[in-house]
C-alpha cells in the first residue's frame, strides 16, 4: 500500500512538473514582447500597422532608416525615446512635474511624419493623435529560429533561442567527441586487457567520478581547463565552448566507461575463445568480436553520456563564458540552455515575458532529453531482442 | 618424430596443481582420445596444446610441449601463429553472430587473406569438407544461428579447417548434440584423420572406441594409462583404467 502510494505520488509529481513547465512555457507565445506599460507610436498618417519584434530592434539599432523598407511611405525614420524630449522642449515647457509631458509628446509626434516613439503609458495624453503600433506576438517558429537572445532589450525583447540551442548541442557534441574515444579505450582496457586486480581498483574509482558534485567539476574547469585552453590556443579568454566540452566530457566519462565496460564484459567467453583459437590476435578479437557484440551497450552509454552533458548546468555555466551568440567555432564563448535558465531566472520578473521564455527553454530542454532517453530505451530494447 | 610431444608437464591454476608430470606423444595423422572422469585434467591438457589456458589468470606451467619439434611454450613462440596451426573445436557450438559465410571467412580474414577469390574457394572447400555444403549452400548469407546445433558444430569445424591447421583439438565436440548429429561428426573425424592430427576429449567411451587410434586415460590430474585404443579398452594394464571403462566409477 505504502509502496503503491509512493510510486503513484512520484509519477503524479513528475507529470505535474512537466505540466507546469509547459503551461508556463507556452505563455511566451501569447504575450507581446513589448514591456508592459509601454507603447510604440507613429505619425497618424503612417500606413504601417504592425511590426515584428526583430524589425523594431533593427529600427532602433538604426539598421532600418526608411519606412519604405518596411512597406510604408518613403520617409526617413526618426527615433524618439522618452529622454529625447528635452532636445525639443525646454524644462519650463514641460512643467515643473512634467505635467505637460503627455501633451508635448502628442504634439511632437503629430508634427514629425517619420517618427517612431517609445514611451510609457502614463505619458499618453487623453486625446492622443498619434497611431499606436501593434507588435506581433512571437511565433514558435520565430522563437526557435530567432538568432538574437536579448530578453530584457528595450523597446522590444528579442527572444531568439537558436544560439542557445546550438550552443547546447555544440558543447554536448564536442563533449561526446572527446569522451567517446577516451571512454571506449578505457572500457576496452578495463574489460579486456587489465588484470583482475587492476580492474577491481580502477572501476570503483571511475564510478566515484560520477558522484563528484558538478560545482566541483566547475571549479576544476575554471582553475585548470580554462587557463589551459587560453594558453594552448592563445585566446583572449579561455571561457569557451571547448572548455565546456572538456569539463562535460570528464563528467560523461564514468557513464560511458561503466556502461560500455559492462557490455563488453558480457561478451560470451566462447566468442572470444573461438576468435583467438582461429589465430586472431587479441586486438583483432577486440575490434571484430567484442566491440560489435557490445555495440548497443556502447551506444547506450554514449547516449546517456550526452544526456547528462545536455542537462548539465553548473559546471557549464562556470566555464563557457555565456555569450548568447551562434557558435561557429569551439573556441568562442557559448551559452547553453540550462546555464541560461540558471543565470537569468533569478532576475526575470515573475510572470513576465522573460520569465515565460525561460520556461519555454526548459520545455525545449525537456524535449531534447526526453528524446535521448527514448533513444536509449530503443537501443537497449533492440539489444535484448537480439539476444533471444 | 612425433607430431605432438609433451615432457613432464605440470600445470597449476593458482596454488592448485591440475596436471602432474604428464608425458604424452602423438604421431602425425592419428586420432588420440583423452578420457577420464570430470575434473581429471583432460580438457586442461587439451587447452595447453594451443595455449588457450593463457587466457586464464594466475596459471603457470612446468615442463615442455613440442609441436613439430618446436617448444610452444618457449619465449619466442608466436601464439597467434601457433593457434593458426592448431585449430580448436569447442564443447558447445560457438558460431559468431554473423552469416554462415562470414563465420568461415573470419579466420581467413584475420590471418591477412584479402583476396576474395581465395577466401570464397576456401570457405566452400571447408564447408564441403564437413559435409555441410548441401544443407547450407542456399543460405550462406543467413545468420549462423539459424542452423541446428549439429549443423552449427560442423560449421565450427569448417571454420577451424578453413585456416588449414595441421592439428585439430576437439573438446567434447558432440556433448551438446543429438545421436544423429553425433554420428555425422564422428564420421567426419574419421575422414579428417588422413590429413590432420586430431586430439579429442570425450566423456563417451564408445565414441573414444569408435574414432580413436590411441587413448589416454587421465585420473586426478595424472596420466594413468596411454595405449592403442583397442588394447586399452580390451586389455587395460592398470586397475583404475579397468574400473573406469567398466563403469565402476566416474
Amino acid at each position: 500500500m505504502i509502496l503503491m502510494l509512493s510510486s503513484a505520488s512520484t509519477s503524479i509529481t513528475v507529470i505535474l512538473i512537466v505540466f507546469f513547465l509547459f503551461v508556463e512555457g507556452i505563455g511566451v507565445f501569447s504575450k507581446k514582447p513589448i514591456e508592459e506599460g509601454f507603447l510604440l507610436a507613429v505619425h497618424p498618417s503612417n500606413t504601417i500597422q504592425k511590426l515584428e519584434p526583430t524589425q523594431i530592434k533593427d529600427i532602433f539599432d538604426k539598421k532600418i532608416t526608411n519606412w519604405s523598407a518596411l512597406g510604408g511611405k518613403n520617409e526617413p525614420i526618426v527615433l524618439f525615446r522618452t529622454e529625447d524630449i528635452t532636445e525639443f522642449y525646454s524644462e519650463e515647457e514641460l512643467g515643473e512635474n512634467f505635467e505637460h509631458f503627455p501633451a508635448k509628446i502628442d504634439e511632437y509626434i503629430t508634427r514629425t511624419p517619420g517618427v517612431i516613439a517609445f514611451f510609457s503609458d502614463k505619458y499618453k495624453s487623453k486625446d492622443f493623435h498619434g497611431k499606436e503600433l501593434d507588435v506581433n506576438k512571437i511565433t514558435v517558429y520565430k522563437f526557435l529560429s530567432g538568432e538574437e537572445w536579448f530578453p530584457t532589450a528595450q523597446p522590444v525583447a528579442q527572444m531568439g533561442v537558436k544560439p542557445l540551442i546550438l550552443g547546447t548541442l555544440w558543447v554536448s557534441f564536442g563533449a561526446i567527441l572527446i569522451a567517446l574515444p577516451i571512454g571506449l579505450a578505457a572500457a576496452i582496457y578495463l574489460s579486456e586487457i587489465a588484470r583482475k586486480r587492476t580492474r577491481n581498483i580502477l572501476k570503483p574509482l571511475i564510478e566515484l567520478l560520477a558522484g563528484i558534485p558538478s560545482v566541483v567539476y566547475g571549479f576544476f574547469g575554471l582553475v585548470v581547463i580554462v587557463p589551459l585552453v587560453q594558453d594552448v590556443f592563445n585566446l583572449p579568454v579561455g571561457e569557451t565552448g571547448l572548455a565546456g566540452s572538456i569539463v562535460l566530457a570528464i563528467m560523461a566519462l564514468p557513464t560511458i566507461i561503466t556502461i560500455s565496460e559492462d557490455a563488453m564484459s558480457n561478451t560470451p567467453r566462447a566468442m572470444k575463445e573461438a576468435s583467438l583459437a582461429l589465430g586472431a590476435s587479441q586486438w583483432q578479437t577486440i575490434y571484430k568480436v567484442v566491440v560489435p557484440y557490445s555495440a548497443s551497450g556502447i551506444t547506450a552509454g554514449a547516449i546517456l553520456g550526452i544526456g547528462r552533458a545536455i542537462g548539465e548546468t553548473m559546471a557549464v555555466l562556470m566555464v563557457t563564458g555565456n555569450a548568447a551568440v551562434i557558435p561557429n567555432t569551439l573556441l568562442a564563448p557559448v551559452r547553453t540552455i540550462p546555464a541560461t535558465i540558471a543565470a537569468e531566472l533569478g532576475e526575470a520578473a515573475s510572470g513576465g515575458m522573460h520569465y515565460k521564455a525561460l520556461f519555454a527553454l526548459g520545455c525545449i530542454l525537456f524535449l531534447i532529453t526526453f528524446c535521448i532517453n527514448m533513444l536509449v530505451e530503443l537501443v537497449t530494447n533492440r539489444n535484448s531482442h537480439k539476444k533471444h | 618424430m612425433h607430431k605432438i610431444e609433451s615432457k613432464n608437464v605440470n600445470f597449476y591454476y593458482g596454488e592448485t596443481q591440475a596436471l602432474h608430470d604428464i608425458s604424452l606423444s602423438m604421431k602425425e595423422n592419428t586420432v588420440t582420445a583423452l578420457i577420464g572422469p570430470s575434473g581429471c585434467g583432460k580438457s586442461t591438457y587439451l587447452r595447453l596444446l594451443n595455449r588457450m589456458n593463457d587466457l586464464i589468470d594466475k596459471t603457470h606451467l612446468n615442463g615442455e610441449i613440442y609441436i613439430d619439434g618446436h617448444n610452444i611454450y618457449a619465449k619466442n613462440t608466436n601464439v597467434d601463429d601457433l593457434r593458426k596451426n592448431v585449430g580448436m573445436v569447442f564443447q558447445k557450438p560457438n558460431p559468431f553472430p554473423k552469416s554462415i559465410y562470414e563465420n568461415v571467412a573470419y579466420g581467413l580474414k584475420v590471418n591477412g587473406i584479402t583476396d576474395k577469390k581465395v577466401i570464397e574457394e576456401r570457405v566452400i572447400k571447408s564447408i564441403e569438407q564437413v559435409a555441410l555444403w548441401d544443407e547450407v549452400k542456399d543460405k550462406l548469407n543467413k545468420s549462423a544461428f539459424e542452423l541446428s546445433g549439429g549443423q552449427q558444430q560442423r560449421l565450427c569445424i569448417a571454420r577451424a579447417l578453413a585456416i588449414q591447421p595441421s592439428v585439430l583439438l576437439m573438446d567434447e565436440p558432440t556433448s551438446a548434440l543429438d545421436p544423429i548429429s553425433t554420428a555425422k561428426v564422428e564420421e567426419l573425424i574419421y575422414d579428417l584423420k588422413n590429413n590432420y592430427t586430431i586430439v579429442i576429449v570425450t566423456h563417451n567411451m564408445q565414441q573414444a572406441g569408435r574414432v580413436s587410434d590411441n587413448t589416454a586415460f587421465f585420473y586426478m590430474g595424472e596420466l594413468v594409462e596411454y595405449d592403442k585404443t583397442k588394447n586399452l579398452f580390451t586389455n587395460p594394464r592398470k586397475e583404475r583404467t579397468q574400473n573406469y571403462i567398466t563403469g565402476r566409477f566416474g
